[in-house]
């Protein structure tokens, strides 16, 4: 199936991608950033937008970089930027394993982490992270700037707190602290398709017990969060099956799971219940960077 | 009406100078209007990988980009693979090892690997086949590509 009719626009700086932005979203215009959601989508004639403006010529929006304990990452940098560690340490190695359960390689080669945040698939690898390790986004439009936190942004199934006009310019991630562990475990059933559930944790140690533990899920709910229940069963523990268990536990009580005709609610939350325990588990084999 | 936009597609080293709408995926220029029809399409969602080809040395799906997005960038496709009737090494892997049957993906397979083995030249077993799961094929099975990309990444890394 082909796209329908649309006007192309290529911006070549921030400041004309919103000022055209502002003009076009009232007619639906929307951004065109990798292009791997939206032009799919358009080729179902499930989207139908009159204005694209193209942000791929935006030099500024390809800025990947690691300064003052942030890691920044610009509207245009791709999915295939992390094949390779983005920093030292777990947050870089987490990062780098979590791309490669995106789609397919060229699929990553086009695909931007930002443009992923925007989508809001709640199968999405990078919306996981962003709401497990409390991204900052950035948003601009011709009425300024402002920053969103990961949890607020992403609200339910491709649906973020971004207004029409508003471009997403780059996502932070404040750097951890140099001992957290991190784990990642995701469960689809070919290579490349959207997952049905997946976990990212992390924690610290000290004194043989887990701090400032994190435990995110996605894909199982319309949205990936945080769980708090399983979070408290972690701290203050020693890493371990008793206590992994017990916050897959509290994973498989907290979850109100999307049901479709494949995949039931029962099932996806005992997915996300073994993707959970899996997830500690490879954090505490993870050597501590 | 929307736009028509005059633009220049830089495939195999040769420029082919043609009008499109902003509509027009790359897939589709490439075959209709640049005449080479190597490319195949198949699903048009980005699922396939029948059209991959490589922009800027990269293995993308020509579907998921329109042609207007392509402009200065160098576009590499199967019918630039063959030095005259020298064939790349992948093509003769795959007839070699028997990668291919009625020959539908084959273009969009062998593009993949260019593509995988020029960035990766050292690419372990594991990341090979993780990477080839990219493409679908119908009929031959997929180890038998496998296969024939492992030996030409052996003889390419080998060198001439
Ligand atoms: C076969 C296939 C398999 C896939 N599998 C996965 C998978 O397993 N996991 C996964 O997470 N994704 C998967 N994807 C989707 C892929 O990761 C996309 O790259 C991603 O969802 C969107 O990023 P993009 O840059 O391509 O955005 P686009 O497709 O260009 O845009 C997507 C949407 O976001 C908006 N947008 C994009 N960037 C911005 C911005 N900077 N500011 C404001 N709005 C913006 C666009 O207007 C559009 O509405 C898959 C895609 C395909 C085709
Ligand atoms: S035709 Fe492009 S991926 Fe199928
Ligand atoms: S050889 Fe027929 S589809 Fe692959």
């Amino acid at each position: 199936m082909k796209p329908a009719a649309f006007e192309y626009h290529a911006a070549r700086s921030v400041e004309e991608a919103v000022a055209t932005l502002a003009e076009v979203a009232p007619d639906q215009g929307r951004i065109l950033a990798g292009g791997q959601s939206l032009v799919p989508t358009m080729a179902f004639r499930l989207a139908t937008p009159e204005h694209l403006v193209d942000i791929n010529g935006i030099e500024e929006l390809g800025r990947l970089a690691v300064e003052d304990g942030v890691l920044s990452i610009g509207a245009c940098v791709r999915h295939a930027a992390f094949h390779r560690p983005v920093t030292d340490g777990g947050l870089g190695a987490i990062l780098t394993f979590m791309a490669g359960h995106i789609g397919h390689y060229p699929i990553r080669q086009r695909g931007t982490f930002c443009g992923s945040l925007a989508q809001a698939d709640p199968s999405s690898e990078w919306c996981l992270a962003a709401v497990t390790l409390d991204a900052t986004i950035t948003a601009q439009s011709t009425r300024g700037r402002r920053t969103i936190a990961g949890a607020d942004f992403i609200q339910g199934i491709m649906t973020t707190a971004l207004e029409d006009d508003e471009l997403l310019v780059e996502t932070r991630i404040a750097l951890p602290a140099a001992d957290t562990r991190f784990g990642f475990a995701e469960f689809s059933r070919r290579a490349g398709d959207f997952a049905l559930a997946m976990a990212l944790v992390s924690f610290r140690l000290s004194g043989g017990v887990m701090h400032d533990a994190r435990l995110g899920i996605g894909g199982a709910e319309d949205h990936p969060r945080r769980i708090p229940q399983a979070e408290a069963a972690l701290d203050g523990q020693p890493p371990g099956s008793q206590a992994f268990e017990a916050a897959a536990a509290a994973v498989a009580a907290a979850l109100d799971p999307m049901e479709d005709a494949g995949t039931s609610a029962q099932y996806r939350r005992e997915l996300a219940q073994c993707l959970a325990r899996r997830a500690l588990e490879s954090a505490a084999e993870s050597a501590a960077a | 009406m929307t736009r028509k936009h005059d633009i220049t597609l830089t495939i195999n080293g040769h420029d082919h100078a043609i009008t499109v709408d902003a509509r027009r995926t790359l897939a589709d220029a490439i075959r209709d209007q640049c005449g080479q029809t190597g490319t195949h399409i198949g699903c048009e969602h980005g699922v396939c990988g029948s059209c991959t080809l490589l922009l800027d040395g990269v293995p993308v799906r020509s579907c998921l980009i329109f042609a207007v997005q392509c402009v200065g960038v160098a576009i590499r496709t199967v019918e630039g693979l063959a030095q005259g009737d020298e064939l790349h090494p992948l093509q003769r892997s795959f007839i070699e090892h028997h990668a291919l049957q009625c020959g539908f993906c084959t273009p969009g397979f062998l593009m993949l690997a260019v593509g995988i083995l020029e960035n990766e030249p050292n690419i372990s077993d594991a990341d090979l086949r993780a990477a080839l799961s990219s493409n679908l094929c119908r009929c031959t099975g997929y180890a038998n590509i496998v296969k024939a990309v492992r030996a030409a990444a052996d003889e390419l890394r080998a060198g001439p």
